[in-house]
């Protein structure tokens, strides 16, 4: 197949289009026909997407499964994928079906959700295939509407804020971006990404309004690409928009947002920071190591002291997010390897945490930790599954959350050992926050009237976490699934990175003569 | 044959923990019985089969990163054949005794399935145990590590309606993670200098990390002292001792055979196998080792003062098991590790007979768990009262200075205190002594345990005490098999451990030769018994000296001869990584322990004999005399029942500041300052937005969202085109 990579991207778009314009009536058959339709198609496109596993070549280290046409308005449409990418098209292929099938529950203008659903895929699985800046920037940004569609309709009480909050953070964010995408067009006469990537952009000295500037252009494209990703990681001191938006979210919304939207930070990270501007990276990463080491401590800290499930998790994701800039900014190939595996196996974890919360939820329609307890008692298989993604949370060796939090953590050690030290008591904090969090709820007899008659998972349900129970574990026992497919590109992104970083001699002369 | 004793625990627990709804509740509990009992059995084969020759056996790759590289491995060597027996034995017995202890639960209701799911978790902690003693990178071994936390921390739990249970069980995982923390650095910084974390090729590394320098927070550290500090901070949370001590006594709210299994004869000890196992880094780590010396014997001394004045039958012995994992630190910091292995060896065997032994007395009396409302029980429950009583003659040591005859603690704990004294200096005298004090203490909570449960009048519930009963088979097997082992499992194996350095030499595979041998060498038998030893040296790797010790062996003893056939001084020759354990050259510890004077071997004795008769005198003759002595000294006694005011002091300076903080940090950083800076910034876009979206109805929120669709579309067309233009 030729246009492998398209006809993923684009078929949950076409099926939304048929969803829109083909279906009538708001009764329980159409909404069951619309749900049908969104599980089928995106279940298609996983089905699909696995082509892409088959036809991938983990040693090459350059884009596969390349596309290329001319656009609108002159414009150029390339897609492709390489190591950083594939997995991450594959995990929203893979998450996707599942998100459809956890609101199988929803009542409210349930096409409309659908719809939202599906366009949200094309566009997040278009931001990791893009290999142009402008699609990139396009899917980027466009990924923000139905999201906030999301929130904003099939939210919770203060949705409207919520829903704000998350747009303009993000949206702000971006729009540096968009004007550092336009000064690397003017520099480089290109917005094709593999010519990016090969282009160097200057990082000699610059001096602007009386301040010397380390790196130059580098470091100003850098500052302006890091604004956008900081935002949506999300990373300390920004990420306040992150629990707003996921306690506000309905169910499948926090799925996404947490399985999904948060890695696109950190996939810009390592797709433009890293190897577009070595220098700047270099000059700026201790910056971000501490703003990560702060993320992993603070967020951890604030985490403990919840008294809301969803706002938890948000907190803990944050804090997982802390080791992932930290692993990629270690820029060696263990620290890349984690931040990687981090983000995959986070989407597996937070995801079904969040599916954990809306398993209680969908009942008692209330996230407050202190109206439950005792549920062991009459919810013995949820327990069962809630333990297990506790566990995985707090990075149990075994478990996928292992994997990442310890090879970022001696990925950044070997760069900066007060980093290493003060992130790995993330390991304790965690263990704090989530096993409080499990005993409250979980634990403790069953004493509350309203609990009484709560009833344990059915079977849709169980089969909605089947999938991530298996990939939790399998990623925890067998790692080199991940690490076999992103390490040769890895490796190359290290070694680029390494020698544009040796041959860069901050020119002090030069600045000098400025 | 490994892969099937490694796999059969695990499988167990599946079959129990999955498929009980099938073949039922008993059947659950048989097949994970049944399939640990095999475990066991190929357990013993390994270990008597075992000739000190290390293998390995690799499953499938683990995490792989540029140089980073583990497997999940079967690596068997002497420590880990050890470590395979009182595991696997241990709790195949717990296993058995459960059938009998949780046929019966007040704590669950009627009609509650309870059993698959704890025979479920104990199968899984055997996995767990098993994966980290056979472990060939320290990877795997911190799965272990964390897995057997997992189990614990579940089966602390296992009540889940009592909120004490609940929070022991955080606190336990919690306080393991500290340990763990450390644990991680250590990995961290011994691949950042090895480049490795395979057994094999960081163990023969031992002496060159001795020379190296570690960038660690700023100093330039020696590598060999801060790994070794690190990784110790890992056994110091598993293992209980002073400072990450305090979830132990909690973790008795679990079930009883979980006490015995885990929290004495095997997860607790995994700290002192980790110090073994790293021994060939000890040796270079002389900063460590006397932090392991000084904090051992701190917690063996600590742990029994409190033990004194407890009053929950488990709780006593939980502070005797803190207690005596300090010893085994003193054993492995002075520098013997086959001693410490021999301490937690015969440890295993008594301890967990006396917590099952504890656990029957509380089947008997109903749950009650309270020793003051004991007493008199000897008659009611005869067989346990025997195996509580073989137990405490083992714990406590007893048996006949300088020969054969003694229960199994009194060979290994003798040979503690006798290393810890030929160690010599003023750290060697300080252990010595607060392993003395620690032996009278011992004695006399051990005994005091004795005669308020099963001597004297009863006290407490008559009805209770009229119940009373004698446990089952099932739990009365386990207690006898154990107590073959507390009786014999010292004196069979006393050479082996902690006989002449070429008796443990070659139980534990490490090369050997005559001591001050190579100045000698005059004589040709002798040159060859050098020559041996040092080719042998210079093998690379481990699983080159297949043959070598026998060669050695004979080799050294012809050389003995040579020197007018009297008793020869033999030396480890080993390198670093060859065989189990290393000894650094110089270290003759093992030798000069059979060389301290009298009063030194009988010392544990008298300290025995002087905690019996106090003991004795407190409870026996004059039972008034406790209580008048805690009144006379209520300060002391408060200090010392409330345990040193541990728990407290970490409430205050850790839990509560936290919380605080976190708080803080939410309402203040998050919510004043970050929201309240950003939105002060917004302040003229986001109400003119809400102001906008609270007057809509959600429908409208699509033309909004569509003007901004449009919005962008139009800026980024006309960017590009104006700049492409």
């Amino acid at each position: 197949m030729d246009n492998l990579l398209s006809i993923v991207t684009f078929l949950p778009l076409v099926a939304a289009i048929i969803l829109a314009v083909f279906l009538r009536g708001d009764d329980a058959a159409a909404q069951l026909n619309a749900k049908r339709l969104a599980l089928a198609a995106t279940t298609a496109t996983f089905l699909i997407s696995l082509a892409i596993l088959v036809e991938f070549d983990p040693a090459n280290t350059g884009f596969q499964l390349v596309e290329e046409s001319e656009w609108l308005f002159g414009l150029t449409y390339k897609v492709g994928v390489d190591g950083i990418s594939v997995l991450f098209v594959l995990l929203t292929t893979f998450l996707m079906p599942i998100t459809i099938a956890s609101c199988w529950g929803v009542t409210h203008r349930v096409k409309e959700y659908m719809v939202a659903m599906l366009v949200l895929e094309t566009l997040m699985l278009g931001v990791f295939v893009a290999l142009d800046l402008v699609l990139f920037y396009l899917f980027f940004e466009a990924g923000l509407i139905p999201m906030f569609l999301i929130i904003g309709i099939w939210g919770g009480k203060d949705r409207i804020y919520a829903s704000f909050k998350f747009f303009l953070y993000t949206f702000l964010g971006s729009v540096l971006m968009l004007v550092a995408m336009i000064a690397m067009y003017v520099d480089a006469g290109t917005s094709d990404i593999e010519a990016l990537l090969r282009h160097q952009f200057d990082a000699g000295p610059l001096s602007l309004m009386g301040w010397q500037i380390a790196g130059g252009m580098q470091t100003l494209l850098w500052l302006a690409f890091f604004a956008s990703f900081a935002v949506k990681m999300p990373m300390w001191p920004v990420h306040t928009w992150l629990p707003d938006a996921h306690v506000q979210a309905p169910t499948a919304g926090s799925v996404v947002l947490a399985a999904i939207l948060l890695k696109m930070g950190g996939y810009g990270f390592l797709r433009f920071s890293l190897p577009m501007f070595p220098v700047a990276s270099d000059i700026m990463a201790p910056l971000v190591l501490w703003l990560s080491v702060i993320a992993i401590i603070y967020t951890s800290l604030v985490a403990m002291v919840q008294e809301d499930m969803k706002k938890l998790i948000a907190y803990s994701s944050v804090a997982h997010m802390g080791f992932v800039t930290m692993g990629i900014f270690a820029a060696n190939q263990q620290g890349v390897d984690g931040a990687i595996f981090q983000m995959i196996s986070h989407g597996f974890v937070s995801g079904a945490l969040f599916l954990c919360v809306g398993v209680i939820y969908d009942r008692m329609h209330t996230r407050d930790i202190d109206a439950y307890g005792g549920l062991v008692v009459r919810m013995p298989a949820y327990a069962l599954i809630f333990m297990l993604f506790t566990m995985a949370n707090v990075g149990l060796p075994g478990t996928s959350g292992f994997v990442g939090e310890f090879l970022t953590l001696i990925g950044v050690f070997q760069v900066n050992t007060w980093v290493g030290v003060l992130a790995a008591t993330g390991v304790i904090l965690s263990a704090c926050y989530a096993l409080w969090l499990y005993r409250r709820v979980v634990f403790g007899d069953l004493i509350k009237e309203s609990l009484k008659s709560i009833t344990d998972m059915d079977r849709r349900e169980r089969a909605i976490f089947a999938p991530l129970v298996v990939m939790t574990l399998l990623l925890g026992v067998y790692p080199s699934l991940v690490t076999d497919m992103i390490g040769p590109s890895v490796e190359a992104l290290v070694t680029r990175y390494d020698v544009a970083v040796s041959a860069y001699v901050p020119d002090t002369h030069v600045a000098a003569n400025h | 044959m490994e892969t099937i004793l490694l796999f059969s625990p695990l499988v167990g627990a599946i079959i129990a923990g999955f498929t009980w709804r099938l073949i039922g509740e008993t059947g659950a509990q048989v097949a994970a019985t049944a399939l640990l009992f095999l475990s066991c059995l190929l357990s013993w084969v390994v270990f008597l089969s075992f000739d000190g020759t290390t293998y390995t056996h690799s499953l499938f790759t683990w995490i792989e990163s540029g140089t980073l590289f583990t497997d999940w491995a079967i690596r068997i060597d002497r420590l880990t054949a050890i470590m395979l027996i009182v595991i696997t034995t241990v709790s195949a017995l717990v296993h058995l005794y459960s059938f009998g202890y949780m046929a019966h639960d007040d704590n669950f209701k009627h009609g509650e399935s309870y059993r698959p799911r704890f025979f479920a978790y104990l199968s899984f902690f055997t996995f767990a145990m098993l994966m980290l003693v056979t472990a060939d990178n320290l990877l795997q071994l911190f799965f272990g590590w964390e897995g057997v936390g997992v189990a614990s921390y579940l089966l602390i739990g296992f009540y889940y309606r009592k909120p004490s249970a609940g929070a022991a069980a955080m606190k336990a995982f919690i306080v393991n993670r500290v340990g763990d923390f450390g644990f991680l650095l250590g990995i961290f910084g011994l691949f950042w200098m090895a480049d490795s974390i395979q057994f094999d090729v960081i163990l023969p590394m031992g002496a060159e990390f001795a020379e190296m320098t570690i960038p660690f927070l700023g100093m330039e550290l020696n590598a060999a002292n801060t790994i070794a500090m690190l990784l110790f901070i890992g056994a110091m949370g598993k293992s209980a001792q002073l400072i990450l001590h305090t979830w132990l006594p909690d973790a008795m709210e679990g079930p009883t055979p979980v006490s015995a299994l885990i929290h004495a004869a095997t997860m607790v000890t995994a700290g002192v196998f980790l110090v073994c196992r790293m021994s060939p880094l000890m040796e270079y780590a002389p900063f460590a080792t006397n932090f392991i010396i000084v904090l051992g014997a701190a917690t063996a001394f600590f742990a029994a003062t409190v033990g004194l004045v407890q009053n929950d039958i488990k709780r006593v012995i939980a502070y005797s098991t803190c207690s005596q994992l300090g010893y085994m630190f003193v054993a492995a910091g002075v520098g013997v590790y086959s001693v410490a292995m021999f301490h937690l060896f015969t440890h295993a065997f008594f301890k967990a007979m006396l917590f099952l032994g504890a656990g029957s007395v509380i089947h008997a009396m109903h749950h009650e768990q309270d020793m003051r409302n004991y007493g008199g029980l000897r008659k009611k429950i005869p067989y346990t009262f025997a195996a509580m009583m073989i137990g405490t003659l083992a714990i406590t040591g007893v048996g006949i200075p300088t020969t054969y005859f003694g229960f199994a603690g009194f060979f290994s704990k003798d040979a503690v205190v006798e290393s810890a004294y030929a160690f010599g200096g003023d750290l060697g005298q300080y252990a010595f002594w607060a392993l003395i004090v620690a032996a009278v203490f011992t004695s006399f909570y051990s005994w005091r345990l004795m005669f308020l449960t099963f001597f004297g009048t009863p006290r407490g519930n008559k009805h209770t005490h009229d119940h009373a009963h004698e446990s089952p088979w099932t739990m009365l097997a386990p207690l006898g098999v154990l107590a073959v082992g507390a009786v014999f499992s010292g004196v069979v194996w006393y050479n082996s451990f902690f006989g002449h350095t070429d008796t443990v030499a070659r139980f534990f595979g490490v090369p050997y030769a005559v001591e001050g041998h190579a100045e000698e060498g005059a004589h040709g038998a002798a040159d060859e018994a050098h020559g041996a030893a040092d080719a042998h040296a210079a093998a690379p790797a481990a699983d080159a000296h297949a043959a070598a010790p026998a060669a050695d062996a004979h080799a050294a003893e012809a050389a003995a001869d040579d020197h007018g056939g009297g008793y020869a001084h033999y030396v480890f020759t080993g390198a670093p990584g060859e065989g189990a354990i290393h000894a650094a050259p110089g270290n003759t510890i093992l030798n000069d322990a059979h060389e301290v004077p009298k009063w030194v071997k009988w010392s544990p004795f008298f300290a025995m004999l002087l905690g019996f008769v106090t003991a004795y005198w407190f409870y026996i003759v004059n039972p008034s005399l406790p209580k008048r002595l805690a009144q006379a000294q209520r300060p002391l006694y408060l200090f010392l029942l409330n345990k040193w005011y541990f728990d407290e002091a970490y409430d205050f300076l850790f839990v509560r500041p936290a919380r605080w903080l976190g708080r803080f940090l939410w309402k203040g950083g998050d919510g004043a300052v970050i929201d309240g800076g950003i939105n002060g910034l917004a302040m003229g876009i986001i109400p003119f937005f809400t102001r906008l979206a609270g007057r809509a109805q959600s429908g409208y929120i699509f033309t909004y969202a569509f003007a901004m669709v449009l919005g962008i579309v139009v800026l980024v067309t006309w960017v590009t085109l104006s700049v492409g233009g």
